[in-house]
């Protein structure tokens, strides 16, 4: 790409005049994601009101990966106004944070191509395969069997040497290493097939494998184009859920000039301004300014923290109420984030020494494979037949062996049952996440934000009128206060029309205030609303109509709707369940008792979280942790497998095994079950692929095997353990009862 | 017998078309968006809306 893009049925609307004022390589790209596409009316409209936009030139939806291209003359400012746009006709859209295509989507072009190549020479091969195999029963002359084994070399040898390329690779980068992966006796058997094939062609000889080399490459490619498929998919998931992230922070410059800039290029000692309802982008101290912020994701605490003059801010919290400006503090300085980094890539160093089934498996399988080899070769020799009879029948042992099954058998039950999690709104992004799920049997679950929603309710909503509850939550819809959003929630919940009241004023960290029909309506803390008396730390929000009593509304962060059912189901299926919070024991102690948790500790540190986990892994305990918060991160990379929210911090969200979206905790018994469900069909596919072995090794190493029985072997093997695979599609999910 | 001589071509022939055909279809990004052609094919405005404007649809 890069030079001319090619452009189609442009016409003459919203495109500069033709004729060259605009060169091509002025037009630019950006990438939005708009997550509630779904079908073709979507990709219609998305793309013709992005059309219509000035600048625009052109728009390209994908559906499968929920993004769309949008390409503009000269670099898009601000995508603002284009997600504005989407806004208006009910698309929630990003900017994709970060627009480099993910590695995985190039290498699965790449196994496309080689298996396109594989699927061709197998065909063609195959083709050939059967016109000998049928002239031998009849009277085929050797002359022209001779020609069919040549013309089968030709395409082989290529296809072969291209095809084989990520094998060889891997087996190579094994050696290298002094280990034995599957990728070894996958390369030496399909080495040694082809070699042999080669030269009992050249010697005008029988055991010709060119077929059996070519079809195990093709069924092999399959399941690695399959995997690296599911991979790019989970890649660019997690990266859409990434960018809906802010990256961007605006600073303020001495002479007064405010400018966006991205938050990686933010200095120690730069005046930061944090809109509110943004994300605070750096470890900060307020300069000016006083709000509510809301560290939920920090430590854990749903509460939000008053902060004014000299506050430290820490990075990843969110403003609540009114602009604070705020000086950016050293970044070298131990702030949270870097702490919390370094805990992370410590303990990930830890879990990195997990050894996969299909590497543990090809552990045992491979010198056991070669040593039979050695032994027919010997065995042979012994008998006084020579070398040469002795070499075919060791190799012919070597190809028959060749893990096609085996190497076929893991990844193939992964892809199915990541392919399932996928569509229920699971994403597995750690390549082998799912056997470290398979073997858990602890669960260690965060509370704010897992165990709860993470946004407060109004727990005595009831002795509330709707007339009262409608006219607060005109008011508190214009901000975006937590305890705010959850009245208008609760308005809505009651199915009451909620229209933002007029000439609402928010004063920082108090409250709000309106005229509504000549009487004054503050909503806000105690002293907001003039009580004087009013505990200052209770979760409440006051409501004072001039001339009538003020109304407390009270609130709790709520637990997920379904958190006492999936506690109950994770019990029943044998696993020991705790609760590991960074809040308060109160708060803690209440939400354990409610899901029936007894075992729990509250306001821990990150450090802390950290210790608890090790103490159960010393123990011999496989610990999943369940974490949505900054604070949890590290005891997600800790953790022998781990979940997450797809509300959670970015960095826990990188850290997770597996990011589940929606409302319900039910996910983690899905993921559980279907985790499991794949390693039972993994071993068994293990079993199926060594009972072949059984069966066919023994011909092979009597010198029995011929090109057909191989070629038979091989793909009933390979169609064998797919067809078991699929069986995780359809296997018991994760009912909660 | 001579027959094999053309037809054994033509049959290698035929299968490197289809490779190549493959291979076209993948480096023009025909493999990138399967949900969405399938809807695409079913929009009759398409020729005639403005939108859908790039032949090579890779992000960038």
């Amino acid at each position: 790409m890069g030079e001319a893009v090619a452009l189609e049925g442009l016409g003459s609307r919203a495109s500069p005049p033709v004729g060259g004022t605009v060169a091509p390589a002025t037009r630019h790209m950006t990438t939005l994601v708009v997550e509630n596409m779904h079908c073709g009316g979507c990709i219609r409209t998305v793309e013709r009101t992005l059309g219509e936009q000035a600048d625009v030139v052109g728009a390209r939806a994908n559906l499968s990966t929920r993004r769309v291209t949008v390409e503009t003359v000269g670099p898009l400012a601000s995508e603002e106004k284009l997600v504005a746009a989407l806004a208006a006709k009910g698309f929630k859209a990003t900017r994709l944070a970060d627009e480099r295509p993910a590695d995985e989507e190039e290498r699965q072009r790449d196994f496309l191509r080689r298996l396109g190549v594989a699927g061709f020479a197998a065909a063609n091969i195959m083709l050939m395969s059967v016109a000998v195999w049928s002239g031998q029963a009849q009277d085929m002359p050797a002359s022209m069997m001779s020609l069919f084994h040549w013309l089968s070399a030709l395409v082989a040898i290529p296809a072969v040497a291209y095809a084989g390329q990520p094998f060889f690779g891997s087996a190579r980068r094994a050696l290298a290493a002094g280990r034995l992966n599957m990728d070894v006796p996958i390369s030496l058997g399909v080495l040694l097939a082809t070699g042999m094939s080669l030269w009992q062609t050249a010697a005008g000889h029988h055991h010709v494998y060119f077929d059996a080399a070519v079809t195990l490459l093709f069924f092999l490619l399959i399941g690695r184009a399959l995997d690296s498929r599911m991979r790019a998919q989970a890649a660019s998931a997690a990266q859409n859920l990434l960018g809906a992230r802010a990256t961007a922070a605006t600073i303020i410059h001495p002479d007064g000039r405010a400018e966006r800039i991205a938050t990686r290029a933010i200095e120690p000692g730069m005046r930061v301004l944090v809109a509110a309802g943004e994300r605070v982008p750096i470890d900060a101290r307020v300069a000016s300014g006083h709000g509510a912020i809301d560290e939920s994701l920090i430590t854990g605490e749903t509460r939000p923290r008053m902060v004014a003059g000299g506050d430290q801010l820490y990075a990843g919290t969110i403003n609540l109420s009114a602009p604070i400006e705020a000086v950016a503090t050293s970044a070298e300085d131990a702030t949270l984030l870097a702490e919390i980094g370094r805990l992370m890539s410590a303990a990930e160093q830890a879990k990195s020494r997990y050894v996969r089934l299909a590497d543990r498996a090809a552990q045992i399988y491979a010198p056991a494979v070669h040593v039979l080899g050695l032994a027919t070769f010997l065995g042979w020799i012994g008998l006084g037949h020579g070398w040469e009879p002795a070499l075919t029948a060791a190799i012919a042992v070597l190809i028959i062996t060749c893990p096609c099954a085996l190497a076929l058998a893991v990844p193939v039950t992964q892809v199915v049952a990541s392919g399932r999690l996928f569509r229920r709104g699971i994403i597995v992004k750690a390549a082998d996440g799912l056997e470290r799920l398979a073997s858990i049997d602890t669960v260690v679950l965060d509370k704010t934000g897992t165990l709860t929603r993470g946004e407060p309710r109004i727990v005595d909503g009831g002795r509330i009128d709707d007339a009262t509850l409608a006219l607060a939550a005109s008011l508190a819809i214009g901000s975006r206060h937590p305890y705010a959003r959850a009245v208008v929630v609760a308005a809505r919940d009651r199915g009451l029309a909620v229209a933002p009241a007029a000439g609402v004023t928010e004063v920082g960290g108090a409250g709000l205030i309106a005229e509504m029909d000549g009487h004054e309506v503050r909503l806000g803390s105690g002293r907001h609303c003039g009580i004087t008396d009013a505990d200052a730390n209770a979760a409440t929000l006051w409501l004072r109509i001039a001339g009538r009593q003020p109304l407390a509304l009270h609130f709790a962060d709520e637990l997920r709707p379904d958190a006492r059912e999936v506690v109950a189901a994770l019990k029943a299926r044998g696993l020991a369940v705790e609760i590991l919070s960074g809040d308060r024991a109160d708060a803690v102690a209440e939400a354990a008792g409610d899901v029936g948790i007894t075992e729990w500790r509250a306001a821990q540190r990150p450090d802390e979280k950290i210790a608890r986990i090790e103490a159960l892994a010393a123990r011999g305990r496989k610990v999943l942790m369940v974490g949505d918060g900054l604070n949890d991160a590290p005891a997600l990379a800790a953790g022998h497998a781990s979940l997450s929210p797809s509300t959670a911090a970015d960095i826990s969200q990188t850290a997770a095994d597996a990011v589940f979206q929606g409302e319900a905790l039910a996910p983690i018994i899905e993921t559980l079950a279907v985790a499991r469900a794949s390693e039972r069909r993994s071993l068994e596919n293990l079993a199926i692929a060594v009972g072949y072995n059984i069966l066919f090794v023994p011909l092979a190493m009597t010198g029995r095997l011929t090109p057909l029985i191989a070629a038979i072997a091989m793909s009933a093997s390979s169609i064998a353990v797919t067809a078991n695979a699929l069986r995780v599609h359809w296997a018991k999910g994760g009912r909660t009862s | 017998m001579t027959a094999l001589a053309w037809l054994v071509p033509v049959a290698l022939g035929l299968g490197a078309l289809g490779l190549a055909a493959f291979m076209w279809c993948l480096r023009s990004g025909q493999y990138d968006d399967l949900e969405g052609a399938a809807w695409r094919a079913l929009d009759d405005e398409v020729d005639a809306g403005p939108a859908p404007t790039r032949r090579n649809a890779k992000g960038g």
